[in-house]
């Protein structure tokens, strides 16, 4: 056996694999501080003009993705992310950092043809999925 | 010039390199080959507006200073071989538009930096051209950008993705004899192993690497202690362990003499994950180190094989495998060639 | 204790999904529009809700939590009815979100360049 005979099974022994278990550490550590830091926006929010809970953690998360928008565009996201992954991306920041990276990189483009086109080309998956779902669902929920 | 065995040419009537020229970004000036680049830039920009730009301006200036160091006017070159990393190759396309040479248009992804040596050597020996000029260029966000995301969305990217080097190499070889003197080309095949993974290209491209280095050394019956250095071109960390196995299946150990541009471009605590890559991976390296090395006397023989996954964004998204290929040329120090079979 | 609860919930949800995608099989691309789906889903059945009063931020602030504020939009009194009130109905809250984050968006691409 060799890795000539089977090269797409053999050479899996040379590709390193992920590491898991402090990958998943990083992205428990970094998520949580950053939801327990949307809960204080929140609370602050929610104590400060007496606004409901859903009204709150609303504007928390728009506070949120407002930072991570910052974060994007003078160009520090993208480290964040390599070190947390899903705790930096799989959050409201993350699609606020794919919608703000894409708007970014195309200004070279245009405003329309670049900006306003490409904008939702990593962030469009999420937001779309999740249109279709909750329109179709709403149409036949009882 | 002949062809000796199915895949390789031999020059045994004088082709040279005259002088060559590397131009990078800030990361490779950082690195531990910084001092050997003509030209370095401070900013990924380059001074210009954007990333292509970027780009465009390195190969420019590559070009520009090759024929300053070899005293040629761009009106004496016959021939502008280039390529890169763009669609429609528009670096070199625009490039050329600003030189007043025939122009060819060359791709092999990140293994045009040897096609068009190769090529170059090839139409000069064949009395083409007197003086025929090779360049390449890549940039790291214009190849993001292009293959992968935009260059601020945070993907966390796996240990076995290679990171694209901003820089440009060039050329110019003539019959009038120089410094260096292109001894042999091995055109590879494309080899496709199954792999479709386009963040571990390492080990998409290690097959082909592997499937030319064999083919050379068995068209020119060489083994590996011809050589002082073989080189591979952006195998990185992964892909060059892989190769060096898949040669020692065949029956070649190149441990003593084997490296990989990707590897030798950054410093091991510079994050580029598995190593460098992109056209100007092996360009720089080559044009820049390599040959002030053969100069100096550290080498007298290289065999440069620049690997290129041949990958198209289209073509992964619709679950098609990596092909892969590349080219491999064997570099002298002009009158110390030491004694081969070639 | 909700920050404690927001920190657990959320950061629980992130390593999950980081092992999903480690696994390889997903892209992230993929696996946030799952994630956004299943918000959805879970909207409707009611869980999230209960999931937002107990965990806070630990459940709106991840992708699914996006799903939620979709599906809110949909079951929240009044209830819509019809084709127009019930498309109108999916941007009542994640509305805010999107326009907030497309206007915010816009504005870096006015004032700033990729940093590479």
């Amino acid at each position: 056996m060799g890795l000539k005979s089977d090269y797409v099974r053999e050479v899996k022994a040379f590709q390193p694999s992920p590491p898991y278990a402090a990958n998943a550490v990083k992205a428990f550590l970094v998520g949580g501080t950053l939801c327990a830091l949307a809960q204080w926006l929140a609370d602050w929010y929610g104590g400060t003009f007496a606004a409901p809970p859903l009204e709150a953690h609303l504007w928390a998360s728009m506070m949120m993705a407002g930072l991570a928008i910052v974060l994007t565009a003078v160009g520090k996201y993208d480290d964040f992310s390599q070190f947390a992954g899903a705790g930096a991306t799989m959050l409201i920041t993350g699609l606020a950092n794919a919608i703000a990276s894409a708007a970014i990189e195309h200004r070279s483009e245009g405003w329309t043809a670049g900006v306003a086109g490409q904008m939702l080309k990593a962030g469009g998956a999420a937001v779309i999925y999740g249109l279709i779902a909750a329109y179709v669902l709403g149409l036949v929920w009882p | 010039m002949k062809r000796v065995g199915k895949q390789t040419w031999v020059f045994d009537d004088g082709v040279y390199i005259q002088a060559a020229a590397a131009a990078v970004g800030p990361l490779e000036a950082d690195g531990p080959l910084g001092s050997y680049f003509d030209v370095c830039h401070r900013d990924l920009y380059c001074g210009e507006a954007t990333w292509e730009l970027a780009e465009r301006r390195l190969m420019r200036e590559a070009v520009d200073c090759c024929l300053q160091k070899a005293g040629v006017s761009a009106e004496e070159v016959d021939l502008f071989l280039a390529g890169d990393l763009l669609n429609q190759n528009a670096t070199s396309n625009y490039v050329a538009r600003e030189l007043p040479i025939p122009f060819l248009c060359l791709f092999g992804a990140c293994s045009t930096s040897m096609q068009t040596l190769a090529a170059a050597a090839a139409l000069v020996a064949g009395g083409l051209a007197d003086r025929a000029l090779a360049a390449t260029s890549s940039h790291n966000a214009t190849a993001e950008r292009q293959f992968r995301y935009p260059t601020e969305l945070g993907v966390q990217k796996p240990k076995t993705a290679t990171f694209t080097v901003t820089g440009a190499g060039a050329a110019l070889v003539g019959r009038a004899p120089g410094r260096w003197r292109v001894r042999a080309a091995t055109i590879g095949k494309v080899v496709d192993a199954g792999l479709k993974n386009p963040l571990d290209m390492g080990a998409a491209m290690a097959p082909a690497a592997a499937d030319t280095i064999e083919q050379h050394f068995r068209d020119l019956g060489a083994s590996p202690g011809d050589y002082d250095l073989i080189v591979t071109g952006d195998l990185s960390r992964v892909g060059s362990v892989i190769v060096r196995e898949l040669l020692a299946e065949s029956g070649y150990d190149v441990t003593d003499v084997y490296n990989d541009c990707g590897l030798m471009i950054y410093r091991p605590d510079q994050k580029v994950f598995a190593g460098g890559s992109g056209c100007a991976c092996s360009a720089v390296v080559t044009y820049g180190y390599l040959l002030q090395e053969l100069a100096r006397g550290t080498f007298r023989r290289l065999f440069v094989v620049a690997t290129g996954a041949l990958l198209s964004q289209t073509m992964v998204q619709q679950k098609q495998s990596i092909p892969a290929i590349a080219h491999g040329v064997v570099i002298e120090a002009a009158g110390r060639e030491p004694d081969l079979p070639l | 204790m909700e920050y404690v609860r927001a920190f657990f919930v959320g950061g629980l949800l992130c390593a999950i999904v980081q092992l999903v995608i480690d696994r390889g099989k997903w892209t992230p691309a993929g696996v946030a529009g799952s994630l956004v789906v299943l918000g959805v889903l879970l909207g409707f059945g009611g869980v999230y809700d209960r999931l937002a009063v107990w965990a806070g931020a630990g459940a709106t602030m991840p992708l699914s939590g996006f799903g939620y504020w979709l599906a809110k939009g949909v079951m929240a009194e009044p209830r819509p009815e019809g084709f127009v009130e019930t498309g109108a109905a999916v941007f009542r809250f994640a509305g805010a979100l999107f326009s907030f984050i497309v206007a915010g968006s816009f504005a870096a691409a006015l004032t700033c360049k990729p940093k590479g």
